[in-house]
């Protein structure tokens, strides 16, 4: 029998990353062979980012989210592994951000990834941390957003308000299919700024962004706890977190395919 | 300390021909705390004759019923361990941090969120759920002079626990939060913590010649004497009480718990305990006397934040530390696993089979103290003796003129209200193991316990609840006590679960009030007949005494806790409903049971009956809803508590978004009772259940086999309206006035 290849994708952890365990575990369940990686491990060269055909930056309070939400992973990415991520980047390698790791991917500058518009995820407009199920609208043309048209997902962050750098950002990221989720009304519809479906006050609803490259994906809620049904509060829908991990695993698949070399472990 | 224990102090020096080090004496004050110790627990009470009432209060009314098939340890440990399924082990936990709460609110409840996960991590469990039950005054009344007003408290309070739970990466699940006046002077913050346990993960052998490594934290001034200053009343300036309370530092607590996960998996040491009151001097000794030992410890080596003097090293109640004990040739093990979750660790002393608690400090011995004498502080006595309560007698009132417009009062009333605000700045899907949210999406209504699903490989769950009645203790604290447990029994069962194990948690005033002591005992004896009627073991517990201040004693509160299991989670109950067409029924009898009620308060009734609790009557209808919910005949099913069946129906429809037309007229009762007992009564063990249509013959024949009293009073509706049809004529309440009213929480527009 011919053996499958499945794509080694890495678990950033840092001190105050907390949802590795259940992102390594949605992507297990995605079919990818997630493992946890420390920062001090990259750091140190214990561990070689270059080894994997994936990224996931998982939520949590990074560091205690002490200056800025995000700002100090994001600093010592900047100044330690910057050639590293850089190159994975460069090479189509897909990176997913979720909740402080799409607020790393923002403090980094590789989202929203066009030099025109600059972001930054500000304090909640309700001005508390919110922790919700809304649902979101998938829009755009990125490989890695993925799931139904309109599903559930839960929030939990404080600084979760993408602000644009211009006026004109928010329809530019629209027409260049930038903007991956949105979030929505109960029926679909665009949540219109409107408060709880837009939980945190995000310019033009964005809930996820995409960079132009369609590697790259950044989203405030959390799909590693929308895998499956019984996850899920009844009256929200089915589970449909499981979709946007099987797409990032198939991509980092398909990366590893492309460049080759050890980025999968045969089984 | 107390001029006994100061008496027995100097005898004990007298007969060893040398006055105590300095360092001694805090040691002994801390070890010998009521917080550590249980002084009035474990004491005599006798009544104003001399009349011995109760010899150890804990053994006799706790311990004799601390034991069930499922209990993996009981009131030993840190936390309790009950079995969830195939060997895993939930540890529960819940601490009081009232003092520290009141003094700095912000830090003084989140310290105590840090410091109950630490209590769950010393039994070698995986932290995966919190409890917070907090009590404040009334948030519109001003505070006492130099302490801070009921909603600054609260604010603070809030937004503490939120802060130590979300950075920490465990999600908040369960609890409460109740407003009366008596808690002005002491507000209170009951913090627990729930953990899972891995089959053969929960084993503690420390051995006289282990090495003790302290790990976490440095330790620094912050929170000395902790543990003596809550065992005490607040003092008028509660500013000048800021040291006592500690810094947290959740960043340092989420690497503790991936070290005890990492230890426990390596079995890299012998044994673990927390730092908590009394810091290291009573974590050190509690290790000992585990070992049968003694123990030497070797102050230099802790590592310090700051210069301190020895005995502030010894009871430094410094945060996010925790002791563990390794054979001698398994320590740079145990130091590696901590070295490589980025965490400090140091070796500061050993096990050893001198019997004898020796702290040295730069070459000299600063604490050589005898562990008996550590662990033997001198019996108290209490005398116990009845205040002058109220007559139980239901005051002859009429039915208001408007119950609609108190149904609407008792929506908005802060015991009652939308606890939005609150609920939704915590963390509450963190961990990925929540199948049932505090919150009902979308519209946020409260289900009545949180469930967890713990294993990957496995359906069953994990079932969180609370039950309070405080209220109920200014006319019997007897039956509060009796309710609070039937409350946080059917809030668990409500979603399904069973097989409950039980935490006691009480604040009461000092203890050498006679009229505190009797009440205290009161509980106590309510807690034994009804954890012992219901099948339900204590398996952990704290009493928080000394909560006085200028405004007298807090309103005495007993919070239980509920731990029981699901087989499913996916059978799990929520409190919304579902269907327009399905039949509602009401379970359990309502009697004209005011007295405490809801409805009463919003009256400025003080007195009348609190409602009984009747074992038998109440565990069928527990039974019944478990029964109905693993057949699949229920859709929805809420307790009746707080503003009674009325209450509990405006929940159900808001939380659902739908609406229903109920016969109050139908619902099983006892005596002569107008709308207003059918409606807002707060008799227990009662349920709404709203049954999955097409069902009706089999729920009714299995209620009817089970023996509980039930009867059809409505059906579920899409019409936009809660109807209540009483005696007086029909009542019809559009679901946009309930749920605006509902939502008129007071923390509104306070953003925590």
């Amino acid at each position: 029998m011919e053996a499958r290849a499945v794509a080694r994708i890495a678990v950033l952890r840092a001190p105050g990353t907390n949802c590795d365990r259940e992102t390594e575990g949605a992507l297990r369940e995605a079919g990818g062979d997630a493992v946890t990686v420390s920062i001090s491990d990259l750091e140190s060269g214990r561990s070689d980012l270059s080894r994997f055909a994936g990224l996931v930056i998982p939520g949590g309070f990074s560091y205690g989210d002490r200056v800025r939400a995000g700002a100090i992973l994001a600093a010592k990415l900047k100044t330690s592994l910057r050639g590293a991520l850089e190159e994975h980047v460069s090479r189509g390698r897909p990176v997913m951000g979720i909740c402080n790791g799409f607020q790393v991917l923002v403090e980094l500058g590789i989202l929203p990834g066009i030099r025109r518009c600059g972001a930054a995820l500000a304090p909640n407009s309700s001005a508390r941390f919110e922790s919700r199920w809304v649902r979101v609208r998938r829009t755009g043309r990125c490989p890695l957003a993925a799931g139904p048209d309109v599903q559930p997902l839960p929030v939990a962050h404080g600084e979760g308000r993408v602000v644009l750098s211009d006026p004109g950002c928010a329809e530019e990221l629209e027409s260049m299919g930038l903007i991956a989720y949105k979030y929505a009304r109960p029926d679909g519809s665009p949540a219109g700024g409107e408060y709880p479906f837009n939980p945190n006050g995000s310019a033009a609803d964005i809930a996820g962004l995409c960079s132009p490259e369609g590697n790259v994906m950044g989203i405030m809620p959390h799909p590693e706890r929308a895998v499956h049904r019984w996850q899920v509060p009844l009256a929200m829908g089915e589970a449909g977190g499981i979709a946007i991990f099987r797409a990032f695993v198939e991509a980092a698949s398909r990366s590893a395919r492309v460049r080759g070399a050890r980025l999968s472990t045969a089984i | 300390m107390s001029p006994e224990d100061a008496r027995a102090v100097e005898e004990h020096f007298a007969a060893l021909g040398r006055p105590p080090t300095y360092a001694e004496i805090r040691v002994i004050a801390q070890l010998w705390s009521e917080h550590c110790r249980h002084r009035t627990f474990r004491g005599r009470i006798v009544d104003p004759r001399g009349e011995v009432l109760a010899d150890d209060p804990l053994s006799t009314f706790i311990g004799s019923v601390s034991a069930a098939p499922w209990v993996i340890s009981s009131l030993r440990d840190n936390a309790g361990i009950v079995e969830l399924a195939r060997g895993y082990g939930i540890a529960v936990k819940v601490e009081t941090h009232n003092h520290p709460s009141a003094v700095e609110p912000f830090g003084g409840a989140a310290t105590g969120v840090g410091g109950v996960i630490r209590d769950v991590l010393a039994v070698w469990a995986d932290p995966i759920a919190l409890i917070d039950v907090l009590c404040f005054g009334p948030p519109g009344s001003p505070g006492l002079r130099g302490a801070l007003s009921p909603r600054r408290v609260m604010e603070g309070v809030i937004s503490g626990v939120g802060y130590y739970g979300n950075n920490v990466g465990v999600p908040t699940l369960a609890g409460a939060v109740a407003f009366d006046e008596g808690y002005v002077g002491n507000p209170l913050v009951f913090a627990g913590c729930v953990g899972i346990v891995p089959p053969g993960g929960y084993s503690k052998d420390p051995r006289p010649g282990d090495v003790l490594v302290l790990v976490g934290n440095r330790t620094g001034r912050d929170g000395i004497a902790g543990a003596t200053f809550a065992s005490s009343a607040l003092p008028e300036d509660l500013v000048a009480l800021r040291p006592a309370v500690q810094i947290p530092d959740p960043l340092v607590e989420e690497g503790l718990i991936r070290f005890i996960s990492a230890a426990r998996g390596a079995r890299a040491a012998s044994g673990v305990t927390d730092l908590g009151g009394g810091g290291l001097a009573v974590a050190a000794a509690e290790m000992a006397r585990e070992a049968r030992a003694g123990c030497e410890l070797s102050l230099d080596s802790v590592p310090l934040r700051e210069e301190m003097e020895p005995w502030e090293i010894l009871v430094s109640e410094s945060q996010e530390r925790m002791l563990l004990s390794a054979r001698p040739g398994g320590v740079g093990r145990l130091l590696r696993i901590a070295g490589a979750e980025g965490l400090e660790a140091a070796v500061v002393g050993r096990l050893t089979g001198s019997g004898r608690f020796v702290a040295r400090f730069r070459g000299e011995v600063v604490a050589d103290l005898d562990m008996g004498f550590l662990f033997n502080p001198p019996r108290v006595t209490r005398v116990a003796s009845p205040p002058a309560l109220p007559a139980e007698e239901d005051p002859q009132l009429e039915d208001p003129p408007d119950l609609g417009e108190a149904l609407l009062r008792l929506l908005a009333s802060p015991n009652i209200s939308s606890r939005d605000g609150v609920i939704r700045t915590y963390d509450t899907g963190v961990g990925g193991r929540t199948a049932v949210y505090p919150l009902e999406e979308p519209a946020g209504g409260h289900n009545d316990a949180a469930v967890l699903k713990p294993l990957g490989d496995g359906w069953e769950g994990v079932v969180i609840s609370v039950g309070l009645k405080p209220r109920y203790s200014r006319i019997s604290p007897y039956w509060m006590a009796a309710s609070s447990i039937d409350e946080a029994l059917r809030n668990n069962a409500a979603v399904g679960g069973r097989r409950w194990s039980l935490l006691d948690n009480f604040s009461w005033g000092s203890p050498e009030r006679p009229e505190s002591m009797w009440s205290l005992l009161e509980a106590l004896r309510a807690c034994r007949d009804f954890a012992s009627a219901f099948g339900a073991p204590f398996v952990s517990g704290k009493d928080s005494l000394y909560n006085e201040s200028a405004l007298g004693p807090v309103l005495p509160t007993l919070v239980i806790t509920a731990v029981g299991v699901i087989p499913d989670v996916r059978r799990a109950l929520t409190s919304s409903l579902k269907a327009p067409g399905d039949p509602v029924y009401a379970l359990g009898v309502t009697r004209a049971e005011m007295g405490g009620s809801e409805y009463f308060e919003l009256l400025g009734v003080r007195g009348g009956v609190v409602p009984r609790v009747r074992p038998g009557e109440s565990k069928r209808a527990l039974e019944c809803v478990i029964r109905a919910a693993d057949e699949g005949l229920l859709a929805a099913a809420h307790d009746a508590s707080e503003g009674g069946l009325a209450v509990a129906a405006a929940e159900m429809a808001i939380s659902g978004r739908l609406g229903m037309d109920l016969d109050l007229t139908r619902i099983p009762s006892e005596g002569a009772l107008a709308d207003r007992h059918l409606m807002f009564s707060e008799s227990n063990g009662r349920f709404l259940v709203e049954a999955r249509r097409g069902s009706e013959r089999d729920l009714e024949r299995l209620m009817a086999s089970i023996g509980c009293a039930f009867a059809r009073v409505g059906t579920v509706t899409g019409e936009g309206e809660l109807v209540l049809r009483g005696r007086r004529g029909a009542l019809e309440l559009g679901l946009e006035d309930l749920e605006s009213a509902w939502r008129r929480g007071p923390w509104r527009g306070s953003p925590c």
